[in-house]
């Protein structure tokens, strides 16, 4: 018996002691090593214009202007809203309820998800007349799994360049560039995919379309 | 197809030479920590008490257990003062007592299914206190109690190694530094680290976007290194600040096929210990080679089925080359989606890089079967376990249709024996297939499912077993934070948990207990590639039997239905 409250005894420090050194230590070693040597990734890898946070680097956002790239489709909107999206609307219905992540979760044989996709198709057709069905990948139609994903295909890129050039003013020349300059090859020429981090694309054409002002 | 072959090439050095390690801290042979190490673990064993003594199973599976209830109690209380405590700049409220109890099961198992969202669920100090603290804890006891049960496989005697010796050494000698390397890897590659509260920027559309923050990266590499699974935030490793690029995909996918495997190098070099010196002992050679076809199997097979994509989606006339995109994310792509829902799901991490309520149904049926069968690598330490389980019983079988008596290590396999292995092999079936059955027989069970027809048993069925097989993935569209759903997925974790650890063990110390007999000529051989190929066979004979008619009525039949 006094071999059990011996073990008893030993099994409580034991768990005070890896709580401390597992829950407070652990976390705050790596803390100072992360912010000592990675500081702007450890912050979040906050992009700014003109001194001003506007996003993330690692993080998509919406776009609604037809002078900037479209992301793919989220279920939380990127976190983006406005301040009517924070008060209840004429029914109490908030739009915005703070901070999430995530994705619709249809099943491949969920009635909801064709219908999305084929209401986004016909939006983003009529967005840009210039562009036919079956050019259209499917990354562009369907949604990530966090809702936050940076990155379209180039291809989801290269379709959206026409409609940009006619809202933006700039030439398709320019928007090219821009595109091309934010492509992520695959890591060591194998890994993942060839993506494009429209955020970054956007804010370049942003900036573009202020220098010609 | 070939970065897949190249991540699974630079994984066997790696698991090699972590087994080694392990061996030697399990055997408490000399390592290159140890100068360093000793005195922290002294200063430890002091503090606490420990007396280094040997204990017998039942001993061992005591400590073990009281250990764990201590910190069941100590974090069920701090999540329901969590809105009064420090550290909490998002000003987070307390969590709800089934949630409460469901989440402190969840992370205590090593399961890690969460049924609330880390964002909006969790203050920093619950994160770091309660869910960093369970990630060590809950992954060194279930490698506490491989390494007793390994131990006893290949003993004399019932009285060996000290369960708090063990929990110590694995979290300051493996755990902590690999974690500590992982965390600075994934920092690098963008996972942020820090205690300040959640960012809000003005976009330069002029509305506003919220950038959730925090200690991340801390606790996405025990996450991993520990099979533990749990995501800062909601939507796991998908979201860019918790695996931000690939680099980070396959950090995280090779520190948590790690130590599984490494259980398994270690476990081979314990039988081979005395003989003679070997880079990977025979016996445990057979095991991993057996795990390892299990694991291509699915592997492949998920592979081709995200790559087909999905017929209703090419039914629109858009193009699908890339595969099926819905719920992945455009850096990973098929390729390394498919190659991390296949990880996730034999390590039993059950961390998600896509979501897996929008694979295929094929694609969604291997994860799904990986967790039924429980034994392909599985999660740190108990994985081992159960393969044992089958080990032991296929042995059963062979020497029975031969005519043999059932030897294993020099040990036969009695009644006594034989019986509990059944019942160890039975619970966890039985765990998955009764509870669906409850879930889909009661209002507040069906109330959860969210996708229609066939698609909705494949929920309620992955549920189940990712809690039994102590995974923690989802089929995440399944609502199922109400009460019904927090105590029986709570249940299902903690029998799936500890009666199966209790009868291992129980096991473990009958064998331990037996005189060893020298093999003769007439001794079934267990280390040949003969046994390999027998012990795959009846893996997927008895999941095959057991999980077949409900495998037939989700995912194959919406197979059959999007095909039609």
């Amino acid at each position: 018996m006094n071999r059990f409250w011996d073990n008893v005894k030993q099994a409580l420090m034991v768990s005070i002691i890896m709580f401390v050194v597992c829950g407070l230590i652990y976390p705050v070693t790596v803390t100072g090593i992360a912010q000592g040597l990675f500081k702007h990734q450890a912050n979040g890898s906050i992009v700014e214009v003109d001194g001003k946070a506007v996003g993330s680097e690692k993080l998509g956002q919406a776009f609604t202007s037809a002078a900037f790239f479209k992301g793919r489709v989220s279920s939380i909107n990127y976190n983006v809203y406005t301040q009517e999206d924070i008060v209840p609307d004429k029914n109490g219905v908030i739009a915005y309820g703070g901070v999430s992540s995530g994705t619709f979760n249809y099943a491949p044989s969920n009635p909801e998800l064709t219908k999305r996709i084929e209401g986004d198709i016909q939006a983003f057709l009529q967005a840009n007349p210039t562009i036919k069905r079956q050019d259209i990948p499917a990354d562009l139609m369907t949604a990530s799994g966090s809702g936050l994903d940076p990155h379209i295909s180039v291809q989801a890129a290269r379709i959206q360049i026409d409609r940009i050039a006619n809202a933006s003013g700039l030439s398709e020349k320019e928007i090219e560039k821009i595109v091309e300059a934010n492509t992520e090859g695959r890591a060591l020429g194998l890994f993942g995919e060839e993506k494009v981090n429209f955020l970054m694309a956007n804010l370049a054409i942003f900036k573009q379309m202020k220098d010609n002002e | 197809m070939w970065q897949i072959a190249i991540v699974c090439i630079i994984y066997l050095p790696l698991v090699i030479l972590t087994g080694h390690y392990l061996f030697r801290v399990t055997m408490h042979k000399k390592t290159w920590l140890d100068p360093f190490m000793d005195k922290v673990d002294h200063v430890i064993y002091k503090v606490c008490g420990i007396k280094q003594v040997d204990m017998t199973g039942k001993q061992y599976v005591l400590s073990l257990i009281i250990s764990n209830a201590f910190m069941v109690f100590i974090g069920y209380i701090l999540l329901r003062i969590q809105s009064f405590l420090l550290l909490n700049p998002n000003d987070i409220e307390n969590m709800e007592a089934s949630l409460s109890f469901n989440t402190i099961i969840s992370f205590m198992t090593n399961t890690n299914l969460q049924h609330y969202s880390g964002e909006s669920g969790l203050s920093y100090l619950s994160q770091m206190l309660v869910i960093i603290f369970m990630m060590f804890t809950s992954a060194a006891t279930g490698y506490a109690a491989c390494m007793a049960f390994c131990r006893r496989l290949v003993a004399k005697s019932d009285t060996l190694g000290n369960f708090f010796v063990d929990f110590v050494r694995v979290i300051t000698r493996v755990l902590m530094p690999i974690s500590i390397v992982v965390a600075i890897i994934l920092v690098s590659q963008g996972a942020p680290q820090t205690f300040s509260a959640n960012q809000t920027v003005q976009t330069i559309e002029g509305k506003m976007q919220d950038i959730a923050l925090g200690p991340v990266a801390s606790l996405e590499s025990i996450k991993h290194v520990g099979t533990n699974g749990g995501g800062f935030n909601g939507a796991n490793s998908t979201t860019p600040f918790e695996n931000p690029t690939v680099i980070s995909n396959i950090v995280e996918m090779l520190s948590m096929m790690l130590l599984p495997g490494a259980c398994v190098v270690a476990f081979s070099l314990m039988v081979a210990y005395r003989k003679k010196k070997t880079i990977f002992g025979k016996q445990g050679l057979t095991i991993f080679a057996a795990m390892g076809m299990l694991f291509l199997i699915g592997l492949v097979t998920v592979y081709i089925a995200e790559r087909a994509g999905n017929p209703l989606i090419s039914d629109l006339g858009i193009t699908q080359e890339l595969g099926s995109m819905e719920g992945k994310e455009m850096r990973f792509g098929v390729a390394q989606s498919a190659l991390f829902t296949t990880v996730t799901t034999a390590f039993t991490t059950g961390s998600v890089n896509n979501m897996h309520d929008t694979l295929t149904p094929i694609g969604g049926m291997v994860p799904m079967f990986n967790m039924m069968l429980n034994v392909v690598f599985g999660g740190k330490g108990v994985g081992l376990m159960n393969m044992m389980m089958y080990v032991l019983l296929t042995i059963f079988i062979a020497c029975l249709m031969i005519g043999r008596t059932p030897q294993f290590l020099g040990k036969k396999i009695e009644e006594k024996e034989m019986k509990l292995i059944a019942l160890c092999i039975l619970i966890h079936p039985a765990i998955i297939l009764l509870f669906s059955a409850l879930a889909v027989a009661t209002t507040s069970g069906v109330a959860g499912i969210t996708n229609p027809g066939a698609h909705g048993l494949s929920q309620v069925l992955y549920e189940f077993a990712s809690a039994s097989a102590n995974n923690g993935s989802g089929f995440e569209g399944l609502a199922d934070n109400s009460t019904f759903w927090n105590v029986t997925t709570g249940l299902a974790m903690f029998f799936g948990r500890y009666l199966t650890i209790i009868l291992q063990l129980a096991i473990a110390s009958l064998l331990a207990k037996k005189m060893w007999h020298s093999d003769s000529v007439g001794t079934l051989k267990t280390d040949t590639s003969m046994f390999t190929f027998l012990l795959v066979a009846i893996v997927l004979m008895i999941g095959a039997l057991t999980f077949l008619p409900a495998l037939a009525l989700g995912p194959i039949t919406e197979h059959l239905q999007i095909h039609s």
